[in-house]
């Protein structure tokens, strides 16, 4: 019976065979595949020269990849500053007792997260049209501007412009994740702090954010890898006025399948793994320094 | 006299509180109505975009150049033939439903496998596996994209769907959720009653596993399904033919073809947004109880 018992867990290794024998054909042998092309010159018809750190010495020396890095960085902190106050505020006043129909607005706040990227992309870029977009015309109306702004011609607006797409996808999505966090705070804490006559805006500083901790880092950690890999909108928007809204990921994309230097594109695709590995490492160990602080004081 | 006094004061302080009860009371009416309003706001401008959308999908491009639209037109029926004379949209629909619907169908069934693998059996790399396969949600998606073009151009499986719908049976995501449904819904003392029974592992799997995971399986297919359904970059390098292409892709050649054609444009993005209108209808109390649900277990 306990030799049968032993005998048995060995069949776990059936269960997760498929998913590994998948994983190491579509995932990791592609990603060797890559590490190996990055260090060859191919245009995708012959077959892949060995050149040696050639490419990555070109992606040193590439200003565009820099530039694409710079520009990544902008639209994602113009994107998430805006977009995880929002979130903030709309999970605070959600979670409040007084507000009816809660559900329907988190229907309404959390639908653009499921729309197509592609689709966002599109409809901003004619939104923001400057002669036919509906945004020129809005403000033409209420009298803010009395010529249609040409949003594609300035490179800030057109980094805004793509950070608003992913503000406008991704807040509801963390007011979803912060209301979650709210919802798991004990009340008796809440009680216990009007005992002792704390306001509102008291019991939010002292009370809620603090608690909310763990939950601002997932959602911060999530998004500077979600941020760092944005594609399909910016694709849509083009590169901008400048190459202003040209993400790294673009950059990939344009190296490897529309000027086919395979080669190189394999180096980006690296680069742009240690980036996110540096950024995402950077992330983690500046919330653990801010813990420590606070463990002190 | 004494006691009249003293009565007096004491409903005079009573009047005193009762007042400041009634400005406390009005203060944060006040203060609700205007939350109220803002929050209105907030979703009215949250949708707006939306609206403008479907709105500007039925006028004429004339009218879309000159004025600001706000209520329905009566050029949808043209505009919508002028998108469909050059790009085949309800191919890519149809295209992007078959897509879909079997790389989830995987996804569902090898995660659940895996899944129920890791929780049930206890096999002597099960920790370090597991921790692997955490691990390799970390990668970012682009990282091996060449390579997976090149090695499924060697496997002559371009402009084929299988590089699309096979690799959704390594889903690390799907595999760690199910496997803590299957930690907490299939208790084991069933497992055992169902090999003294008789059955081999794999039956036990489908005949008892597999319906106690359903419901789950139900909610991570919603978001395995909208996650297939919206990708871009992979069907774009792997298929050739525009026939072949999901509904994504074809907006975005809907974009590059109709460069001044706005009504048809706007009817090309307004058609790949009504079915996710139609799938959260059906579920957004689903949807949005496993967002936050799975927000908590992070």
């Amino acid at each position: 019976m306990f030799a049968g018992k032993i005998d048995k867990s060995r069949y776990g290794y059936l269960f997760i065979a498929p998913f590994f024998l998948v994983f190491f054909i579509f995932d990791l042998g592609p990603i060797l595949y890559s590490f190996y092309l990055s260090f060859t010159d191919w245009s995708g018809f012959d077959t892949p020269s060995f050149v040696g750190l050639a490419n990555y010495e070109r992606l040193l020396q590439d200003t565009l990849f820099f530039k694409s890095i710079y520009n990544t960085l902008v639209i994602w902190i113009l994107s998430i500053i805006p977009q995880l106050t929002i979130a903030l505020t709309l999970a605070l006043i959600l979670h409040e007792k007084f507000i009816r129909g809660k559900h329907l607005f988190h229907a309404i706040f959390y639908f653009p997260n499921m729309v197509t990227p592609v689709t966002m992309g599109v409809l901003f870029a004619l939104i923001f049209d400057w002669q036919n977009g509906s945004a020129n015309k809005i403000i033409m109306a209420l009298g803010i501007v009395d010529d249609p702004v040409n949003w594609f011609n300035s490179p800030f607006l057109a980094q805004l412009i793509v950070a608003s797409i992913l503000m406008w996808q991704w807040f509801g999505f963390n007011m979803l994740v912060f209301l979650a966090g709210l919802q798991s705070i004990p009340e008796d804490l809440y009680e216990a702090a009007e005992i002792d006559g704390a306001n509102k805006f008291q019991t939010a500083i002292k009370i809620t954010l603090p608690l909310l901790r763990p939950v601002l880092i997932f959602t911060m950690i999530t998004s500077v890898i979600g941020g760092m890999q944005i594609f399909d909108q910016p694709l849509m928007i083009g590169k901008g006025p400048e190459n202003s809204t040209l993400t790294m990921v673009m950059h990939l994309y344009e190296a490897a399948f529309v000027r086919y230097e395979y080669g190189y594109g394999a180096a980006i695709a690296y680069g742009i793994f240690v980036l996110i590995a540096v950024a995402t490492a950077f992330s983690m160990w500046m919330t653990k320094i801010r813990e420590k602080k606070e463990g002190v004081s | 006299m004494r006691n009249n006094s003293i009565s007096a004061m004491a409903s005079r302080s009573e009047e005193q509180h009762d007042s400041e009860i009634r400005r406390n009371q009005r203060k944060s009416f006040l203060a609700k109505i205007i939350i109220w309003i803002l929050l209105i706001l907030a979703a009215g401008i949250c949708l707006l975009p939306f609206y403008s959308m479907m709105i500007t999908a039925t006028h004429a491009n004339a009218d879309i150049t000159r004025k600001l639209l706000l209520t329905p037109g009566s050029h949808l029926i043209d505009n919508y033939q002028r998108l469909v004379d050059v790009v085949p949209i309800w191919r890519g629909f149809l295209n992007s439903l078959i897509i879909t619907v079997s790389a989830t169908a995987i996804g569902l069934y090898f995660s659940a496998l895996s899944g129920y693998g890791f929780s049930k059996f206890n096999f002597k790399w099960n920790g370090p596996l597991f921790a692997f396969v955490l691990a390799t949600m970390m990668i970012p998606g682009q990282l091996g994209i060449i390579g997976f073009f090149k090695l499924m151009n060697m496997f002559g499986l371009i402009n084929t769907y299988w590089p699309l719908i096979v690799p959704a049976a390594n889903n690390a995501f799907g595999l760690f959720f199910l496997k803590q449904v299957a930690d907490s819904a299939v208790p084991k003392e069933l497992l055992e009653s169902g090999r003294i029974d008789g059955c081999n592992e794999l039956q036990i799997f489908h005949r008892i596993a597999l319906p106690l995971m359903t419901p789950a399986i139900a909610t991570l297919g919603i978001f395995l399904f909208i996650g297939k359904w919206n990708e871009f970059l992979q069907p774009m390098i792997i298929l050739f033919d525009n026939s072949l292409q999901p509904l994504p892709v074809m907006i975005a050649s809907v974009r590059n073809q109709f460069s001044v054609d706005y009504g048809a444009q706007y009817v090309g993005i307004a058609i790949s947004v009504v079915p996710i209108i139609i799938v959260f209808a059906l579920a957004s109390k689903k949807i949005i109880g496993n967002v936050m649900a799975g927000a908590l277990k992070q």
